[in-house]
């Protein structure tokens, strides 16, 4: 049930890492035509039902990984396993605008009487309820990406990736999904990739954050808070003070 | 839904020309005025026609006046005179067009779906393309005669063009994300092209065949004129020969016609293929 992307020989090879790991990449390496490494030789695994946050600045390559362990881009070199069942949320909710927001959701999977059901409950459980039937050109921004999430959820992946979800969206839409992917994540337990630019949203939501740096993870650290999360705990700012300083934003 | 007047409420997308007219407030007290202005000028010219004829300060040799191009229409149509010719000319109009349209849609998939095909097919069309098809008139009469077959042949050839490119077009530029959407979900090639690229492109598809609709109207009065008994445009040239600009002015309004319903009706198809597209940005909001 998992797959290994990977060119040629290199798949092979044993990879070191938790024999557990859901995600697990290695020396994973990617350059544009001659231009320098986006990713260089990069390493990371994670665990089943684990949530990771990725940060690194614009142009860091997150999006790359992203769409490298999606299979949307090709491993060239290096190895990447991950599960069969996953699902990615992008930035821009990308429905289909011709078919409803239900049609949307259950869009790729088997048809039978019982499609349209799974996808309410998952519409109800992401709080579209409402709109089932509605065409994706009617709905709000913050509609759209529940719509997108349901899509993702109705698979039941073992492996989520979010590519900044949430960026576009008015700061308290934001806090509206980002409480949401908590609990949603509190009930289906997938292992989930975030990308994100912000700091406090990978420490609301993350069990670990890593950081990406010059095509690798510089920065790998734990964040073993309790859940439900608040702004206001001390530990939160020490946590965005060590991410801070590892995205390179000082306040001197 | 505008009753309460608040300047706030004003939202940029929603100042179009008749989202303002709707806050003036003559409005509720004469409703439908800018309705009624409209045909005040059209109305106008028509009555300055008439009056012009009349006092013959026009020559009816020249022009028929509206009120005997009136009776004239009323006669022809008594007699079945222009129901006949109408018949035939709508006849030529649709058939020429289904060949287009098969041909058009056929073409375009092969071309937009398989990089083989689009080698194939594009390149021979786009020189095509840059014909005037009207040049080809002597040709399809040497080839086809003057029977029906080289004025049918006539509007679709014409007609194919438009629903050809336009559906090609579409095919072509879908946006890439929903593409990769498509991957991400596991759909196969033949679930991508039914789900993603057609309805995609149907919005080009239909813009192409309100195009053909056009052009096979202006084939078909050319192929007509040129070489038949029969059909709207041979009735105009008849009436030619017996200085009756009645009767040509009668067919030139038949074309107006035929082209302002055809025209209607492809937008009526637009509408209800096209549900989905919202009309307003987010109207389903209730803004
Ligand atoms: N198809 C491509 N061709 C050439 N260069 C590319 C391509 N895709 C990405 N890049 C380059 O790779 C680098 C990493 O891009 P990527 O989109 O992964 O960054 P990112 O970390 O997601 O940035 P952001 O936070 O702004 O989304 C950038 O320098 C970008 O210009
Ligand atoms: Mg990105």
């Amino acid at each position: 049930m998992n797959t290994f992307l990977s060119p040629q020989q290199i798949a092979l090879e044993p990879v070191a890492g938790p024999a557990a790991a859901a995600v697990m990449v290695s020396g994973l390496t990617r350059r544009f035509a001659s231009g320098p490494a986006v990713l260089d030789g990069l390493d990371l695994h994670i665990a089943p039902g684990e949530f990771v946050a990725l940060l690194g600045r614009s142009g860091s390559g997150k999006s790359t990984l992203l769409r490298t362990l999606s299979g949307l881009d090709p491993v060239t070199a290096g190895s990447v396993r991950r599960p069969d069942n996953m699902a990615v949320v992008f930035q821009e909710s990308r429905l289909l605008p011709w078919r409803r927001v239900w049609q949307n959701v259950v869009l790729g999977q088997k048809k039978d009487e019982a499609s349209r059901a799974r996808a309410e409950a998952v519409l109800v459980e992401v709080g579209l309820g409402h709109r089932t039937d509605a065409w994706p050109l009617t709905l709000s921004g913050g509609e759209a990406q529940r719509a997108a999430l349901a899509r993702a959820l109705v698979r039941e992946p073992d492996f989520l990736m979010l590519d900044e979800p949430f960026a576009a969206l008015d700061a308290l839409s934001r806090l509206q999904m980002q409480r949401l992917v908590a609990a949603l994540w509190q009930r289906h337990r997938c292992a989930v990739l975030l990308v994100t630019h912000d700091v406090d949203e990978a420490i609301l939501l993350a069990d670990r954050a890593v950081v990406l740096e010059a095509g690798r993870i510089r920065t790998d650290i734990a964040i073993p808070l309790d859940r439900p999360r608040r702004h206001t705990d001390p530990r939160f700012e020490r946590f965005r003070q060590t991410l801070l300083d590892a995205l390179g934003v000082h306040d001197d | 839904m505008f009753e309460t007047f608040q300047p706030s409420a004003i939202r940029a997308h929603a100042l179009t020309a008749d989202a303002v007219s709707a806050f003036l407030p003559m409005r509720s007290r004469l409703p439908r005025w800018r309705d009624i202005s409209r045909y005040v000028s059209p109305l106008a010219l028509v009555a300055l026609w008439q009056v012009s004829c009349s006092v013959g300060l026009v020559s009816t040799r020249l022009v028929a006046s509206p009120a005997q191009i009136a009776v004239t229409a009323w006669s022809l149509l008594r007699d079945g005179t222009l129901e006949a010719n109408l018949g035939i000319s709508l006849l030529r109009a649709a058939l020429g067009l289904s060949i287009a349209l098969l041909a058009g849609v056929g073409l375009a998939l092969v071309s937009g779906l398989s990089r083989m095909g689009e080698d194939i097919v594009d390149a021979p069309l786009q020189i095509m393309r840059t014909l005037p098809v009207l040049a080809l008139v002597p040709l399809f009469i040497l080839w086809f005669g003057i029977g029906e077959t080289p004025k049918v042949l006539l509007v679709a050839l014409g007609a194919t063009f438009p629903v050809y490119l336009n559906l090609h077009k579409g095919i072509r530029t879908v946006d890439p994300k929903l593409l990769e959407m498509a991957r991400t979900l596991g759909l196969s090639h033949g679930q991508t092209v039914r789900d993603v690229i057609l309805p995609a492109a149907l919005p080009d598809l239909l813009v192409g065949v309100r195009y053909a609709v056009g052009v096979a109207w202006l084939m078909l009065v050319v192929a007509e004129q040129i070489n038949a008994e029969s059909g709207i445009g041979h009735m105009m040239m008849d009436a030619e020969d017996f200085l009756r600009t009645d009767i040509i002015l009668v067919g030139l309004m038949v074309y107006g016609l035929l082209g302002l319903l055809s025209d209607n009706l492809v937008r009526g198809l637009e509408a209800w293929l096209l549900v989905w597209r919202p009309l307003s940005p987010r109207r389903g909001d209730g803004a």
